[in-house]
């Protein structure tokens, strides 16, 4: 008999009495009824208490924040998509600007050694976020690979205020996950960290270490 | 966790059940205990064939001999008053884990009834006799370490506190970690010595830098194990069962 | 600092203790650490109806569990459904061997890994090594304690053990880095270090945290990016966990996640949670092309059996049981021996073990409920470690290997005296009868117990005769 059929057989001739599943009440992870700034507000508090920098701009100048955050950082060679709005319209404003910016929509196996070593931001769309916990949501795909969230040292993500929902269980049900999740789901809280050496943070231990978000308003 | 107990008017009656310990090492707390609830106006009956609750079989797995012994305190206590018990870890076992230990037998039901009249006595001083205490002794800080049986299995990390507050010349000291175990745990202490040993130096440590003049505490075990390690090293501060503090200050 | 390679084994518990309690540096590290965390975790919880969330917590896990062969069919069908393969193992052994052979199929000689405690417990790295494959921990606390030689000490913080100036010299002795007290320096060396190997790796092992029968999703908790790292970079991703580890719906993981960081580290949300339900699709651009899922079931399906036991298999390995656990705190993780320190080692191990090897586990606790008190799906482990005493002393039947090792004539025939002395009323009253009887309990005698303590005088007057008086003087 194969592995599989002996312990599923196992636990299927439990000697055990019958278990019955206990009721899940999910209330307690719902219905927080916060208003949009809220939203906004817990949002940002929470990201920005593990290190995530938030700039909030006006929808229509984003760009200029943009602009901004890769002066301010310093940023040569920026990697993104090609395809989504977001991507798009970056690439517009920021051509006239001395940034270099890389495809992100490449076979790994191509550029692997550029992403790691000679990209110094990605910048992503985000599909929300979460109030509760200062989270980002995102469903990487062909035009913005998983690793582009990772690899380079910073992470420029752009979120809509709009965009912001109370909690993950909200996410999870009102955005119908269950009924069809990408390859990679993801949830990004900050840049990456590690408290591994005696408790003391430490911050890009493999990820990013910055992470900022460009919250779009209005 | 520990449900809500709902508690029951004053009664005229309480048994009260001594403990073992308390029977063979500090009986003035089981003295005290029944002076306390006599004051209140309370007949207290103390059945004189009652032993020992189980416990120290009980947990170090010997549940067949818990049983017995067990059973045969479930005769002592016919009557419908509360049952007093002055220790959060026996109170606990009684209530909490004689309905299981007596599952499927025909003593269930009796074991159930009993334990829905148990009571610790700090618990019961508390919020069914309301107790008020005239303070007679001299000013005095005083620490007192809840045992983790009242504390977790009971729920009563109040009670003992709220009663020295009711001491008009009395500060209630709180020494650090003051939820952490002393190291009792019965068999443990004799079982891993050397772990129980730096739990109880820990804990001594941090009854004397919390200023305290005198400890006190609801659970012999915890008594014998912090008083003994302070005696050991001579320290100068001393413990003893709340009840007998509680007496001692009032009377 | 080079520390000799050192083995701990729980059959050497007492000894471990004993050398643990006596390192004052082991003792600082671990108050220190201990005492932080705590304080983490209350302050996370603070604005949260915390016992509705973990009822939640346990009742989503008692579901799962209540369904287990359903659920792991239904993720196995939507895992494969997905193309994520889907291997079955008995024991650690064979998870070994598969997972060594899909590495062989790939011409793996490089494996990256990410943290996985299901690896630790079938010492997969040690199996691979054998096969001529090197297998490298990339998170960091597991990274620091691999260049060591050593072995996590803690479930969620592998290097919790080690202080500042350790970690220092450990990185200086292995790997070259110049010396400092500096983290952030030391991180970013570890990060160069570490890149260069997620580059070259040909597998990524991970473990999983929740695996979402519903959807066929396996979800990932982390704060590095190494994980993260792991299931993406590498052309091939290895997920292996017990089959425990399932859960009904993709809702569920929503309190199951605010529970586990909170009771964890004190986090409110750890910074990525990594949900992977297929390999690279066409089209896409990064990725593992193949992602295989390893079911280890290791005497997990052993503690199904029992009604009471099950409870153990609710555990989502978040720590707090050890963060709180006054016996873990002194004598640390590597004391215990296993792979699961603490409480839930406690409970778990003797199964995986059988209790001849972890018998002095369960009696390593005071049964202060800490452990029970704080943990985020309700395992009643006071209860589940009072069991696991009562199968080592019982009569070797039951459900757990090893039952009945620790029973010995001398302790049953001390039990029997006491309890025919309990239920004889007349005889227990005669008091110098009792003193006698409780010292036959101790192994030696009252030796353990006065080397730290003095020893409790036996009253003169019992209880019972206290009160006989004090009626007399009553009534007179």
């Amino acid at each position: 008999m194969s592995a599989r059929d002996s312990i599923l057989g196992r636990l299927r001739d439990r000697q055990g009495s019958a278990l019955v599943a206990p009721e899940s009440d999910f209330a307690v992870v719902t219905g927080r009824g916060w208003s949009r700034e809220e939203r906004a507000e817990r949002f940002t508090r929470w990201i920005t208490s593990v290190h995530g920098e938030v700039v909030r701009c006006n929808t229509a100048d984003w760009t200029d924040a943009l602009a901004g955050v890769l002066a301010e950082k310093q940023i040569r060679r920026l990697a993104l998509g090609r395809q989504h709005p977001v991507a798009l319209a970056a690439r517009d404003a920021l051509a006239s600007h001395q940034v270099e910016l890389i495809d992100a929509d490449r076979d790994i196996e191509a550029w692997q050694e550029e992403l790691f070593q000679h990209v110094d931001a990605g910048l992503t769309s985000t599909r929300g976020g979460i109030a509760e916990t200062g989270s980002l949501w995102l469903w990487p795909d062909a035009d913005e690979p998983r690793l582009l969230s990772l690899v380079p040292p910073l992470h420029i993500a752009v979120l809509d205020v709009d965009a912001i929902e109370d909690t993950l269980f909200d996410v999870i049900t009102h955005q119908g996950w269950a009924s069809g999740m990408p390859t990679n789901a993801l949830l990004i809280s900050g840049p990456s960290k590690t408290a591994d050496i005696e408790q003391t943070l430490a911050y890009g231990v493999h990820g990013p270490r910055e992470l900022v978000v460009i919250l779009r308003d209005g | 966790m520990t449900a809500v107990k709902l508690y029951p008017p004053r009664p005229d009656k309480v048994y009260l059940f001594g403990t073992c310990l308390i029977d063979m090492l500090y009986p003035e707390a089981g003295l005290d205990s029944l002076r306390l609830l006599e004051r209140e106006g309370i007949e207290v009956i103390y059945p004189q064939d009652q032993t020992c609750c189980g416990q120290p079989a009980y947990t170090s797995g010997y549940h067949s001999e818990a049983r017995e012994v067990a059973r045969a305190q479930l005769d002592l206590f016919p009557g419908p008053w509360p049952i007093i018990v002055p220790s959060g870890s026996c109170g606990g076992m009684m209530r909490t884990h004689y309905p299981d230990l007596f599952a499927g037998t025909e003593d269930e039901a009796k074991a159930t009834e009993l334990a829905s009249r148990v009571f610790e006595l700090t618990e019961f001083l508390v919020h069914v006799c309301h107790l008020t205490l005239d303070d007679r002794g001299a000013p005095e800080k005083v620490a007192m370490h809840t045992s983790c049986s009242a504390r977790r299995e009971m729920g009563l990390a109040d009670t003992g506190p709220a009663l020295l507050q009711r001491l008009g010349h009395v500060e209630l000291v709180e020494q650090e970690r003051a939820s952490e175990c002393c190291g009792f745990g019965g068999t443990f202490a004799v079982r891993h010595p050397e772990v129980s040993g730096a739990m109880v130096e820990d804990k001594s440590r941090a009854l004397e830098a919390a200023g305290a003049d005198h400890f006190v505490t609801s659970d012999c075990g915890c008594l014998m194990n912090i008083g003994g390690r302070l005696a050991h090293r001579d320290s100068s501060l001393k413990g003893e069962h709340i009840a007998s503090y509680l007496w001692r200050r009032t009377s | 600092m080079n520390q000799p390679v050192q083995t701990f084994t729980p059959q050497a518990f007492h000894q471990q203790a004993h050398a643990a309690l006596e390192n004052p540096q082991i003792r600082a590290n671990f108050r220190k650490a201990m005492d932080g965390l705590m304080g983490k975790r209350r302050e996370a919880f603070s604005d949260w109806d915390l016992e509705t969330l973990r009822q939640l917590g346990a009742n989503i896990r008692l579901r799962a569990l209540s369904k287990l062969p359903d659920l792991l069919e239904q993720l196995e069908a939507n895992c494969e459904a997905n193309g994520i393969r889907v291997h079955w193992a008995e024991n650690g052994e064979q998870a070994c061997a598969m997972i060594t052979e899909i590495c062989q199929q790939h011409g793996a000689s490089s494996v990256i890994k990410g943290k996985s405690m299901v690896s630790e417990e079938m010492h997969l790295n040690a199996h691979l090594e054998q096969a001529g494959i090197e297998a490298l921990e990339s998170d960091l606390g597991e990274y620091l304690v691999q260049l060591n030689e050593q072995t996590p000490s803690h479930i969620i913080m592998p290097a919790i053990h080690l202080n500042t100036d350790e970690i220092s010299d450990i990185m200086h002795d292995r790997t070259g880095t110049e010396r400092t007290r500096d983290v952030d320096a030391m991180t970013a060396a570890a990060r160069a270090q570490l890149r260069e190997r997620f580059m070259a790796a040909d597998v990524g092992v991970s473990g999983v945290n929740f695996a979402v029968a519903e959807t066929g999703t396996l979800c990932l908790v982390e704060n590095e990016g190494n994980g993260r790292m792991t299931t993406t970079a590498p052309p091939v991703h290895i997920a292996v966990t017990g089959i425990e580890k399932v859960v009904e719906h993709l809702a569920d993981v929503a309190p199951l996640y605010a529970l586990l960081t909170r009771s964890a580290t004190g986090q409110h949300v750890t910074t990525y949670f990594n949900m992977i339900s297929s390999p690279r699709k066409a089209g896409e651009h990064d990725g593992p092309k193949e992602v295989h899922l390893v079911l280890v079931d290791s005497g997990r399906s052993r503690i199904y059996q029992d009604d009471e036991l099950l409870d153990t298999l609710r555990c989502i390995r978040c720590g707090a049981c050890m963060n709180h656990c006054p016996v873990y705190t002194r004598v640390g993780g590597h004391t215990y021996g296993t792979t699961y320190p603490g409480p839930i080692g406690a409970i778990l191990m003797p199964h995986l073990m059988g209790l001849e090897a972890t018998k002095d586990l369960p009696s390593a606790s005071s049964l202060c409920g800490a452990c029970g008190e704080v943990c985020p799906v309700k395992i009643p482990i006071p209860d589940l470690l009072v069991r696991l005493r009562r199968e080592a002393v019982g009569d070797g039947v039951g459900n757990v290997p090893g039952a009945g090792v620790k029973r010995s004539r001398k302790e049953v025939a001390a039990w029997k005296s006491w309890q025919w002395l309990a239920t004889h009323p007349n005889a227990w009253r005669g008091a110098s009868l009792i003193a006698g009887s409780f010292r036959g309990l101790a192994p030696s005698h009252l030796g353990p117990w006065t080397e730290y303590r003095t020893a409790p005088k036996p009253a003169k007057s019992s209880l019972h005769t206290l009160i006989k008086r004090h009626r007399k003087e009553q009534d007179s």
